[in-house]
């Protein structure tokens, strides 16, 4: 597992149903592109977040391929329709495979 | 569900984004729903300004939106690495920061009376207090001053006072430091001959080359800058002021600078603690 990741989601405690909302994610992490060269000319090996996804109670809500070009502490904002109550889930895929998750419940007014 | 927008971006690729706007002098600082006062009237003391502002006035309208949001700031990273930091046990006595100081939200107030003068007559700052806790109670080695760890730290301390107004004691045993620290901020150095006093009070709010210079208020220390995508402490801010009149910067954790740091504080007095602050 890479050092200091650390995932940070912002979902609002409620809406309305069907209400468009605002969802803000950002991990902590380096991403290292694998491109650069370290001072006696090695390469620094690649270790990025490949993947993001959301799920909303178990549906898709977004599925992102990251690449490496992509700079430290990916930061996520998109919008979603909220149906109804349910929960949010976060995932990040780590190029070690190690797989870092958040849920955020929200409630329909 | 439908997927309505999707705007990817990565940190770097925003704030190389951000535009030169001109600031909004009138805005107000809201954070998290909370208005922060970014104005005071000046503490007696200060004979030649009669307001004291807030450096978060003189930022672009990019950098002070910002800092409204806990999420959008970039320091909060950094924050969350210190409360990690901060219930980590390290060193020989096997014990944390949490082990003695349970909630961090107990440091309520703290910062705003730092730099103080302790009870053996000496000037100590929050960094000196960490590191004083690492190495007589926790037997850890101290942090680099400057280093990713103290800022964390005393931004995570920092942050707990928040909205309160800075109140450093400028008088009693105070007085000789603070008396060193007004001599420093208007001695003139370096090769460009200029003292603190020539940029901060005698030209806020002038432009310097492209950027608007600020009074120097260090109420959102540390602070994280755009320039470098990290916490930046009082210090290497004081130190970078120093080479960039091409002087020789005194060290960090110096007499000089902790001297400076109460002084640049107690000019603040009266201002509201934004810590963490974001600046370009």
């Amino acid at each position: 597992m890479a050092k200091g990741v650390k995932p940070r989601v912002k979902v609002p405690k409620s809406a309305s149903a069907g209400d468009s909302i605002t969802i803000k994610t950002l991990i902590s992490h380096k991403m290292e592109s694998g491109q650069r060269k370290d001072s006696d000319g090695k390469i620094i090996p690649r270790s990025i977040i490949n993947r993001f996804t959301c799920d909303f109670n178990g549906e898709n809500v977004i599925d992102v391929t990251i690449e490496p070009a992509v700079s430290t502490n990916p930061y996520f904002q998109f919008d979603a329709k909220v149906p109804e109550a349910g929960e949010f889930k976060f995932t990040w895929y780590d190029d070690d495979g190690s797989v870092y998750e958040d849920t955020k419940a929200i409630t329909v007014e | 569900m439908r997927l309505t927008k999707i705007s990817a971006m990565a940190f770097a690729a925003l704030i190389a984004g951000a535009g030169v706007a001109t600031a909004d002098e009138s805005a107000e600082l809201s954070i998290e729903g909370k208005t922060i006062p970014t104005r005071a009237e000046a503490p007696a003391y200060l004979e030649n300004i009669d307001e004291v502002i807030s450096g978060w006035v003189y930022r672009s309208d990019e950098t002070q939106t910002l800092q409204a949001d806990d999420f959008d700031n970039p320091a909060f990273v950094f924050v969350d690495t210190g409360a990690d930091l901060f219930a980590e046990a390290d060193g020989s006595a096997g014990k944390s920061c949490k082990d003695c100081h349970e909630n961090v939200e107990d440091f309520a107030g703290l910062t705003t009376t730092l730099p103080r003068v302790n009870e053996a007559g000496e000037l100590e700052t929050l960094t000196d207090l960490v590191n004083e806790c690492r190495t007589e109670r926790m037997g850890a080695e101290p942090w680099k001053y400057s280093g990713t760890q103290m800022t964390a730290v005393t931004a995570l301390i920092g942050l707990q006072s928040r909205g309160m107004p800075v109140n450093v004691a400028v008088d009693g045993p105070a007085a000789p430091f603070w008396e060193k620290g007004k001599e420093l901020y208007y001695t003139r150095v370096g090769q460009l001959d200029l003292a603190c006093a020539n940029c901060h009070e005698d030209n806020y709010g002038n432009m310097i080359r492209a950027d608007r210079l600020s009074q120097g208020q260090i109420n959102g220390f540390p602070t994280y800058r755009l320039k470098n995508a990290k916490l930046n402490s009082v210090h290497g801010r004081f130190k970078g002021c120093m080479t960039n009149v091409r002087a020789t910067p005194y060290k960090e954790g110096s007499d000089e600078f902790e001297a400076l740091e109460l002084y640049v504080a107690s000019r603040g007095n009266g201002l509201a603690i934004e810590t963490p602050s974001v600046r370009n």
